[in-house]
């Protein structure tokens, strides 16, 4: 069993609508120290009999195709150590 | 396609302005340093405009003000290619005391009676769509509702005329739930209900999807709002959102340059539009407009901050003093000549007098809307800008508003153009069904074919009965709303109607246009509403090709004289070039939308057939027509031929006739007979009231000549409607029609009983076309219904 994250957060330029909501409503919490919110979001992927030699591009493939929209959403995939519980 | 990766600096900022950029370029810098190299070419000018813009400053210009020049001159915001041959609609406009605000604003306005006024306006946004189909369509919709609000209206609806590639290419399967789920995510979050539009395939979309979008707006009639700006101290306040690097370059680059596939490095950063800013905008505005707040108004879209200031200030007093630096930024690191190309949306500009500033804000603070005071308003005839205390941009406003470039493009009739007019698809070119079961196959075929098939899928997923004023939503010939919100318990509606055919004005340009006017117009009348206004989205491709350029001018030609003929001007719209793919054109399509007004909504005809026994005529004349027709298109592949012929006379009786038998009760049901003719709309009464139909195909055509039943039921030809009339009425209404000259035939009854056969035993609604065939309506339902969710159900798509 492999374990791979996907993170997926929209382009630093792209507008980011919820980010903007949670930070107008942080400070009326009083989190007054907020200046930036950007939200995004993380797939956890349970891999079975994968070759760790092509998991990394496995994952990115995914990521391309469907976990990310990459026209305006960057992806980071990062392979946990096998025995590694999903953080 | 890069991998990409998360990262957490800031937006690296990387322009053609890099190499002016190491401090940032002024104009008094411009004004010492005339032999700097500048990228005027990127930004999509020649050396000629480049040339015009040093004579008209003297200088060479600022890098701000060449990003200034190189988008309000660009083909999007300039109109440089089409002006010459848009003049037409304001010139051959029929006189009407209706119309209250022309072309030229936001949106164009008519009264509507009652006090009230209803601005509408119909816009393209397809090359982002082709890019990014969700934020494409959503954003589409975004702006053309600010363009609705800034005349000073609520906007209570919207339609979406949308084409495609083929429905089964793999593109469209990302393309289209895209576009769908935007123009949906967006007006449904707004509160604006959506009552029609249309979709439409065909292969020369492909790569070159079309995304219309049309709002309507309601409000008094004295509450008109203007782009302008007049009244030197007065202030210049920019409010909405913030502006961050959205879309730029996007007006002068990505709209107006060939789209060119494999060249990402031209790709802009997309637009993404907060359709619940955009509800906050609408209530701030109209809380704004109610308290008398503003003096001119103007909503941010294509070339964002350089637009609204060139045009307001244009507009008004003629100069106008702006602190950029003051503008709200989403990201710090943003360089001038980017703040003012900037495409972020959800933003507007007002004009506010001094006295006034203080309960401008108070409202904006209200509604959680971020408003800053950018400058005022002069009278030095200069729009100057400041960033950081120094002069960036000093010009007259009017050289980039009005009096930019115009190009009188070359145009030829197409060599090809002759032969396709002679490809006529004739009995003998392409065979035609023969025999009962042919037909009946026929039938089927075309009723489930992507063009005709049911749209419930995408359209259900678009909130219609939002704001309580739908009275008839999809599937209508018009949508029609009630104009409630501005005159509370008024029976007073508006119907629209958007229709477009590109297989017609690509067979001829000139009838294709007017034909597109003449469905549209059809459509309003057969609800029961009074036609009164039209707008219009012209997309074509390249204007730079000679063959292009005489669709462009024959269809502005033909439209301009039919709104002539039929007594409705057009208001505004919109004209979208390089629609393409490589080198290939699409068809041209332009698309018109018809405003109607009725007085009492409750009068209005639907267009299902409801009551078992009532009377089926046909109105107008049939002909053997099926160049471009939905039949020669799916069966054989086929264009060729000319479109049908069009009698702007005979529409204009028919439209009476249909609106004096809606207002004095005589009509049950009325259907425009359009793609796929008599058969279609026969199909679709009967799917929508759950009834059959014994349908009695008339014998000769409107010469005299035998009919075939092929051509009666299949034929497009124009100016005709079905409509269902109580037995009691079949005679005062007939009587009207030949006492107008209007051609009437029975053609059968609304009746779901067959006499023979299986059906019988089971009680089971049937369409019987009498001699011919008999479909029981399950099997009718099922080929209609089942193809477009069966394409598209399954899609899983990415917000």
């Amino acid at each position: 069993m492999a374990r791979v994250l996907v993170d997926v957060m929209l382009k630093p330029e792209i507008l980011d609508p919820q980010g903007q909501a949670v930070q107008r409503a942080l400070p009326r919490m009083g989190f007054d120290s907020v200046t930036n919110v950007r939200q995004g979001k993380r797939f956890e992927l349970e891999l079975a009999d994968a070759d760790p030699a092509t998991l990394r591009a496995t994952a990115e493939q995914m990521a391309e195709k469907l976990l990310a929209n990459t026209v305006i959403e960057d992806f980071k995939v990062t392979v946990l150590p096998a025995d590694a519980e999903s953080a | 396609m890069s991998t990409g990766h998360v990262s957490d600096q800031p937006f690296d900022t990387t322009s053609v302005f890099e190499d002016t950029a190491a401090a940032f370029d002024t104009v008094a810098k411009a004004a010492t340093t005339p032999e700097v190299k500048q990228p005027y070419r990127e930004l999509g000018m020649t050396e000629d405009e480049y040339l015009r813009v040093r004579e008209i400053l003297g200088r060479r210009p600022s890098s701000s003000e060449l990003a200034m020049y190189s988008v309000m001159w660009s083909e999007h915001c300039s109109y440089k290619s089409s002006r010459v041959h848009l003049k037409q609609f304001g010139e051959k406009a029929p006189k009407t005391a209706a119309l209250l605000v022309g072309p030229g604003e936001n949106a164009g306005v008519v009264d509507v009676g009652e006090g009230l006024a209803v601005t509408f306006k119909v816009e393209s946004h397809n090359h982002p769509s082709y890019v990014e189909p969700y934020q494409g369509a959503a954003t589409g919709v975004g702006g053309i509702v600010r363009d609705i609000l800034t005349m000073g209206a609520r906007p209570i609806a919207v339609m979406d005329p949308l084409r495609f590639g083929p429905a089964d290419a793999p593109d469209t399967a990302r393309v289209l739930p895209g576009v769908v789920a935007g123009v949906g995510g967006y007006g449904n979050c707004l509160g604006v209900p959506n009552i029609g539009g249309e979709i439409v395939f065909d292969p020369c979309y492909l790569g070159n999807p079309l995304v219309n979008a049309l709002c309507v707006g309601v409000m008094r009639a004295d509450e008109i709002k203007l782009a302008k700006a007049p009244g030197p101290g007065n202030q210049v306040i920019l409010f909405g959102a913030r502006t961050g690097g959205d879309g730029i370059g996007g007006a002068s680059v990505l709209a107006s340059a060939t789209f060119d596939e494999d060249g990402p490095a031209k790709r802009p950063s997309v637009q993404v539009g907060d359709p619940f800013m955009e509800k906050v905008l609408i209530e701030c505005c109209l809380e704004i407009f109610a308290a008398d707040l503003v003096v001119g108004i103007q909503d941010l879209g294509a070339a964002g901050l350089t637009c609204s200031t060139t045009e307001l200030a244009a507009a008004g007093t003629g100069g106008m003093d702006v602190r950029l630096d003051a503008a709200p930024l989403r990201d710090s690191t943003l360089t001038p000549e980017e703040v003012l190309m900037s495409e972020s949306q959800e933003r507007m500009m007002a004009v506010v007098e001094p006295a006034k500033v203080e309960a401008f804000l108070a409202v904006c603070e209200k509604w959680d809307v971020t408003a800053t005071a950018l400058g005022e308003v002069t009278d030095t005839g200069r729009l100057r800008m400041w960033w950081h205390g120094e002069v960036i941009v000093d010009v007259p406003p009017r050289t980039l508003a009005h009096e930019g470039p115009v190009y009188n493009r070359p145009f030829a009739r197409p060599q090809w153009q002759d032969a396709l007019q002679a490809d006529v698809p004739t009995a003998a070119r392409l065979r035609r069904p023969e025999g009962a079961d042919e037909l009946r196959e026929t039938l089927l075929k075309l009723v489930g074919s992507p063009n005709l098939a049911d749209k419930t899928w995408a359209l259900e997923q678009y909130d219609h009965r939002v704001q309580g004023n739908t009275v008839l939503g999809h599937g209508e010939d018009s949508g029609m709303v009630r104009l409630d919100a501005a005159l509370p318990g008024t029976s007073l509606g508006v119907a629209l109607s958007t229709d477009g055919n590109g297989r017609f004005a690509k067979l001829d340009p000139y009838a294709g246009a007017q034909l597109a006017l003449a469905e549209a117009y059809r459509n309003v009348a057969a609800t029961g509403a009074r036609p009164l206004a039209v707008t219009d989205c012209l997309n074509f491709g390249s204007p730079e090709d000679p063959d292009v350029m005489w669709q462009f001018a024959e269809a502005c030609r033909g439209l301009a004289d039919a709104c002539l003929e039929l007594g409705t001007p057009v208001t505004g719209g919109n004209v979208s070039f390089y629609n393409q793919t490589g080198e290939v054109n699409i068809h041209p399509t332009p698309v018109v939308g018809v405003l109607g007004v009725i007085d009492d909504v409750d009068r209005r005809t639907r267009g299902a057939f409801e009551r078992e026994g009532e009377i089926l005529l046909l109105l107008g004349d049939t002909r053997d027509e099926f160049g471009g027709s939905e039949w020669a298109h799916e069966v054989h592949g086929h264009l060729g031929g000319l479109p049908p012929r069009l009698d702007l006379h005979r529409e204009k009786v028919l439209g009476e006739v249909l609106i004096a038998g809606s207002r004095d009760g005589m009509l049950s049901a009325a259907h425009d007979l359009s793609d796929g003719g008599l058969a279609q709309a026969v199909v679709e009464s009967c799917l929508r009231g759950g009834h059959g139909a014994r349908l009695v195909l008339p014998e000769t055509d409107a010469d005299g000549n035998a009919l075939d039943p092929f051509v009666a039921l299949f034929s497009e030809s124009a100016g005709r409607a079905v409509v269902a009339v109580p037995r009691s009425e079949e005679l005062r209404f007939t009587d009207m029609c030949v006492a107008r000259g209007l051609p009437v035939a029975r053609v059968g009854v609304v009746d779901g009983t067959v006499l023979s056969g299986e059906a019988v035993l089971s009680g089971e609604a049937v369409l019987e076309v009498q001699g011919q065939f008999t479909v029981p309506l399950t099997e009718l339902r099922a080929a209609h219904e089942g193809p477009f969710r069966k394409l598209f159900g399954h899609s899983v798509v990415d917000a």
